[in-house]
């Protein structure tokens, strides 16, 4: 029975039991509709993704079952490189771009936390310009960054009217290099968070102990290397996680930044599930994908949010 | 204190004492990076102010030598988007305003609804339901967005069917419909984790105070619950307005053509392939889809920065 709503039904002595019973029931009437709606269309609609990923379903949903025959064939695409499949692609695009956006971002956030830290001025100034991007739409950021790298009207054509006429960048239109600048993009617009997070955790060192540090005779670098840093790692923890998640979601900021990802070259498996649905009619192996996309990020954040929950004495 | 305030308030520390060379060191990598997280906003306004051949022809770094606001009111009214007859990218702010500000509102109030039951209602399974809400906030939507997309469809049949019949749709099949409940749903869990965080710090003996004398539940939450959440609705209305104004997926997916959102509508302004690219009009469109949400970053950026925090699960 409800903890607090206990004293109620016997407190109302003189209304109809009916009443009483329905105040009591009336805290999980009012939570259900929004429980539902999420077992529905999150955990329905998983199991119902999961469903036609074992069927044959091209443009529209079959009930054909296959069994495990797109797992296969993802699984036979994973080793397809010569050439490369469009899976294959979007495996090791996921891996250079969420190894860099994660370091990156995580190496930055913390440098930054750190520089800030360090009783400056302006710090109010500064620390907004960090965070901006972060209001930002993907899109924006893409928008924004496709013309910065353009070699056309860029960087590059900025630095040869400097003067620098050898100078060669025009990653973002070759199909090669252009999951690097998705991966610049993403550093830009995520690092400040990441910055944020670090400060809180900063923020909250007891100033005791860098005292004690101090009067120990340790320098403010070896503070850091030997106190304060290795306090950081439940944030640095917390920071992987989103961090590595946000990474698989992924998915404007191709489309944005190389211009609607031309012919695959900067595939996710975001944009893979979403071609392989939407453009090519094979609903199943886009499903499929979706799938493997969701056991990868259930992975990352199921035990951090157990954890999470765990910690809180109730 | 959250961890929000850390950030924004000053520490009660002793101060760092560093040389005048480390100073100057800090200083100037601070600057340093300043600059670079400035410098793409910046092109992109200059850019946005200069005619096309002093973008296409001149260094994007320099100052516009000939000032002109042309390329925004051509994006505002003028420049095609993909195949679409309507011009300018002005009636698609409108229908991210029209999507945004009904979500925003019904998640909120979920959420706060939630926040409360969760928190001060305990009952058997409490924690398992918030658990199950909270993971709802980090599926890639890629694994629901095929049954969505079957179920908004199904949605479309009954609206041609009402309108057939009586001459209404009544919002079934609407795509800025489509798009609130989309987001209602898939903002619940955030909303309800950020009151659920705030509530718990709330003085349970206030409540049993009122109960006491008689309030009931929706009294509570009225009277004593409502007046005292203003900082957690700020926080959970600017972190709403921003990911679904950013929304670009469930825009793209289910609101084509006229009715798309304003993220949806610039990527096909910047990406289409007939014609010369006007980056200047392209740039001005983009400051315009980005301006609501800046704009509440520099109005409201200490409750931006708690409910990012708070985001990351950590209360």
């Amino acid at each position: 029975m409800s903890t607090i709503a206990a004293p109620i039904a016997t407190e109302r002595r003189s209304s109809p039991r009916l009443r009483a019973r329905l105040q009591d029931w009336l805290p999980r009437l009012v939570l259900a509709p929004s429980f539902l709606l999420v077992l529905v269309f999150v955990y329905g609609f998983n199991l119902w993704t999961l469903f036609l990923s074992f069927t044959s379903s091209k443009a529209f949903a079959s009930t054909k079952l296959v069994g495990w025959a797109n797992y296969q064939k993802l699984w036979n695409w994973t080793f397809e490189w010569d050439p490369p499949s469009g899976w294959y692609t979007a495996l090791v695009n996921m891996g250079i771009f969420g190894g860099l956006y994660v370091t990156f971002c995580l190496v930055l956030g913390l440098t930054l936390a750190i520089l800030l830290d360090q009783k400056i001025r302006g710090e109010g100034i500064l620390r907004p310009i960090y965070l901006y991007p972060l209001a930002l739409s993907f899109i924006v950021t893409g928008t924004a960054w496709k013309l910065f790298l353009d070699p056309r009207i860029g960087l590059e054509k900025a630095v040869h009217d400097w003067g620098w006429t050898s100078f060669h960048f025009d990653w973002v239109v070759n199909p090669r290099m252009m999951i690097y600048c998705v991966a610049i993009a993403g550093i830009w617009q995520t690092s400040g968070f990441v910055m944020a997070m670090f400060l809180a955790g900063l923020r909250g060192v007891d100033g005791e102990i860098l005292k004690a540090a101090q009067i120990d005779g340790a320098s403010a670098f070896q503070t850091y290397r030997r106190i304060i840093i290795p306090m950081m790692r439940p944030v640095f923890f917390s920071a992987l996680v989103v961090l590595a998640h946000m990474a698989i979601k992924s998915y404007d900021l191709v489309l944005s930044v190389t211009g609607k990802n031309p012919g695959g070259a900067a595939e996710l498996p975001s944009t893979f599930m979403y071609s392989y649905t939407f453009t090519r009619n094979q609903m199943a192996v886009g499903s499929t994908s979706a799938v493997i996309m969701l056991m990868t990020i259930a992975a990352i954040m199921v035990p951090y949010i157990y954890s999470e929950l765990k910690e809180k004495p109730q | 204190m959250s961890a929000g305030d850390l950030v924004t308030s000053a520490p009660g520390r002793e101060p760092a004492r560093h040389s005048l060379t480390t100073r100057i060191v800090i200083y100037g990598l601070l600057t340093l990076f300043a600059f670079i997280y400035l410098i793409p906003l910046v092109v992109m306004v200059m850019t946005s102010l200069k005619p096309l051949d002093e973008v296409t022809g001149g260094n994007m770094f320099a100052l516009p030598q000939r000032l002109t606001v042309e390329p925004w009111i051509k994006a505002w009214g003028e420049a095609r988007i993909g195949v679409s007859d309507t011009a300018g990218i002005n009636g698609y702010f409108f229908n991210s305003v029209k999507m945004v500000v009904p979500a925003v509102l019904i998640s909120t109030l979920l959420g706060a609804l939630n926040g409360f039951v969760l928190t001060k209602w305990h009952f058997p399974g409490h924690k398992i339901v918030f658990g199950m809400m909270l993971f709802a906030c980090f599926i890639p939507f890629q694994s629901v967005i095929i049954p969505m997309a079957v179920i908004l469809g199904g949605l479309g049949d009954i609206g041609r069917s009402l309108h057939d019949a009586t001459g209404y749709s009544f919002g079934f099949g609407n795509p800025t419909v489509n798009l609130v409940i989309v987001h209602v749903v898939y903002g619940l869990g955030f909303t309800t984790l950020f009151f659920r965080n705030y509530y718990e710090l709330f003085p349970t003996e206030l409540i049993k105070a009122a109960m006491i004398d008689g309030a009931r539940f929706f009294q509570i939450f009225r009277r004593i619950l409502l007046p005292n959440s203003t900082p957690i609705f700020i926080v959970t209305v600017i972190y709403q307005f921003t990911n679904i104004w950013n929304d670009f997926l469930f825009g793209s997916t289910f609101a084509a053509g006229d009715q798309a959102p304003m993220t949806v509508a610039l990527n096909n302004l910047v990406n289409t392939s007939t014609g010369v690219v006007e980056y200047n009009v392209n740039m001005a469109a983009a400051i315009i889809a980005a301006a609501p949400t800046l704009l509440v970053y520099i109005v409201g950026g200490r409750y931006f920065v708690r409910g990012l925090m708070a985001g990351a699960v950590k209360g």
